[in-house]
């Protein structure tokens, strides 16, 4: 019997010798010249991809650069919510199966993801609002999918400190409930995944910028980077709120993704006072605590294009408010740290995961708020469709010619302005 | 962020109201040209840098705005009104 890389054998053996036996998580990799797939941005989905590329397809001649540091992007900036309570059937058998992923991903990894099925509620505050979190939480139970309908009562007793006042400006009703759902410790994902591809033979490039792709007539077969060209049979694209800069690197000036910043905030530590992940829905915030005991929190993107990873104080002052307008009592409590992060923002709210747009390209974006959730399912459908030339089945309808087509995946019905999604 | 308003001065974004890329022409209405009515409505250039959008000062006087900004940076190089820019690219 192989045992695992960590395991309690291990740390035991390596308690004994002064933890000088353990190894680096991932190799220095310098670029070789060519590979089989080179997958641009080395973040949450870019590493998953790579990792189920090695894993489930066997293809191990896999170059994952990256301009910074490994989860330097999104998957280290993100508020950690895990859940899949979509509407449409179309994103709730994708989540799902991401949902499934999440549950066995720190064995899947040998690493763990602190994965905690805390559940995440959205609450209620009118008898209309209700009535649509009854209709979706119906929706996800015929497809399988856990939801529980909660009453005024069961939302005080599972959020205590919460202001429950019938003068409140949106009084509590109750909400929509997923058990299964929680949240992840995200820097873990980026790093477990990373190991695993690295110790199947993908180099992992580190502080490697893309500048411009390698052609042959229409046909993209390499890279050109900070660290020299690199040939590629498949270039995979995975580079979130970039898309818009690295398709423009390729010559394609327009594309249905407008690139949006997001902020996040954390708290100094409490001792515990949430014990699940909520939403408000008078609003947009969502939040909920750490592991170290900061409350870490968010709400709507900026709402103007932008790629600067950091953003303006209306944002921040609407979503203080909001919090103001639910917790009252946690007015004293210090911020620590704001930041701010770019979404890939798409035309309907939907990601895009497809073969193109141009021949030798795969494309993986369009992820809006919730690409971190996504991140076990977006590497293995990726992967699939990268190996198989073929998408896989669960994404088929992410096709980026569902524009065309009139077969949009809109779960908010907001139309084609990627801000109000 | 602050945006000089041509008529108003320098104010705070959140008088603002951002309505997007300033750059996209709507076909004409009577078109049936498919290709250009999926252009016009779904794909953006999205650039990293200078950016042409429409902005409107909600909180003051209401004028419709054309604002060229770098996404990168959120410097702003200049601010027009919407009528006076369309005029200058109508010449």
């Amino acid at each position: 019997m192989k045992f695992p890389e960590y395991s309690i054998l291990s740390l035991l053996k390596n308690a004994w010798s002064g933890n000088t036996g353990w190894k680096e998580a991932w190799r220095k990799a310098e670029p070789k010249q060519e590979y089989d797939v080179v997958i641009i941005g080395g973040g949450g989905h870019g590493l998953a991809t790579a990792y189920y590329l090695a894993k489930e397809f066997g293809i191990t001649n896999v170059a994952v650069v990256e301009k910074s540091w490994l989860g330097s992007g999104n998957v280290g900036r993100n508020t950690t919510a895990i859940r899949s309570n979509y509407l449409l059937p179309e994103n709730q058998h994708f989540y799902e199966l991401s949902m499934k992923m999440w549950e066995s991903l720190s064995h899947e990894l040998n690493y763990n993801v602190m994965f905690s099925q805390r559940g995440v509620i959205n609450l209620g505050h009118s008898p209309a609002q209700m009535d649509a979190y009854a209709r979706r939480g119906n929706a996800m139970r015929l497809n399988g999918i856990d939801a529980e309908l909660f009453s005024r009562e069961e939302v005080e007793g599972i959020l205590p400190g919460i202001d429950m006042s019938r003068t409140a400006r949106f009084p509590i009703e109750g909400g929509l409930m997923q058990w299964r759902a929680g949240t992840a410790r995200h820097d873990s994902v980026a790093w477990g995944y990373a190991r695993g591809a690295d110790r199947r033979g993908v180099d992992l490039i580190e502080n490697c910028e893309v500048t411009g792709f390698m052609r042959d007539g229409e046909t993209i077969i390499g890279v050109q980077t900070s660290r020299g060209e690199i040939r590629a049979k498949k270039v995979a694209i995975a580079v979130a709120g970039s898309t818009g800069h690295v398709l423009n690197l390729a010559g394609i000036d327009r594309f249905p993704i407008e690139s949006h910043v997001l902020q996040a905030f954390v708290s100094e530590a409490l001792k515990p006072v949430f014990n699940t992940v909520a939403t408000f829905g008078g609003g947009h915030l969502y939040f909920g605590q750490t592991d170290k005991g900061g409350i870490i929190f968010g709400g709507d993107i900026d709402g103007y294009n932008s790629y600067a990873s950091r953003g303006n104080l209306p944002v921040v002052e609407d979503v203080m408010s909001e919090f103001m307008a639910l917790f009252p009592n946690l007015g004293g409590v210090r911020l620590l740290r704001s930041w701010g992060g770019i979404m890939d923002m798409s035309m309907d709210g939907s990601p895009i995961i497809d073969i193109g747009p141009l021949p030798g390209m795969y494309l993986n974006c369009g992820w809006c708020y919730g690409g971190f959730k996504a991140t076990p399912a977006s590497g293995l459908c990726f992967a699939h469709t990268i190996a198989k030339d073929e998408p896989h089945p669960l994404i088929k309808p992410f096709a980026l010619d569902r524009f065309k087509t009139g077969r949009m995946i809109d779960d908010k019905g907001q139309g084609a302005t990627p801000r109000w999604h | 962020m602050r945006i000089t308003c041509p008529h108003c001065g320098p104010r705070d974004l959140a008088e603002f109201y951002y309505w997007g890329d300033a750059t996209r022409t709507m076909p004409a209405l009577g078109s049936t040209d498919e290709a250009a009515w999926l252009t016009h409505i779904y794909d953006r250039p999205n650039p990293r840098g200078r950016h042409k959008e429409h902005w409107q000062h909600l909180g003051g006087c209401r004028a419709y705005l054309v604002v060229e900004r770098d996404t990168a940076t959120h410097e702003i190089f200049g601010v027009l009104f919407a009528r006076d820019a369309a005029k200058e690219a109508n010449t």
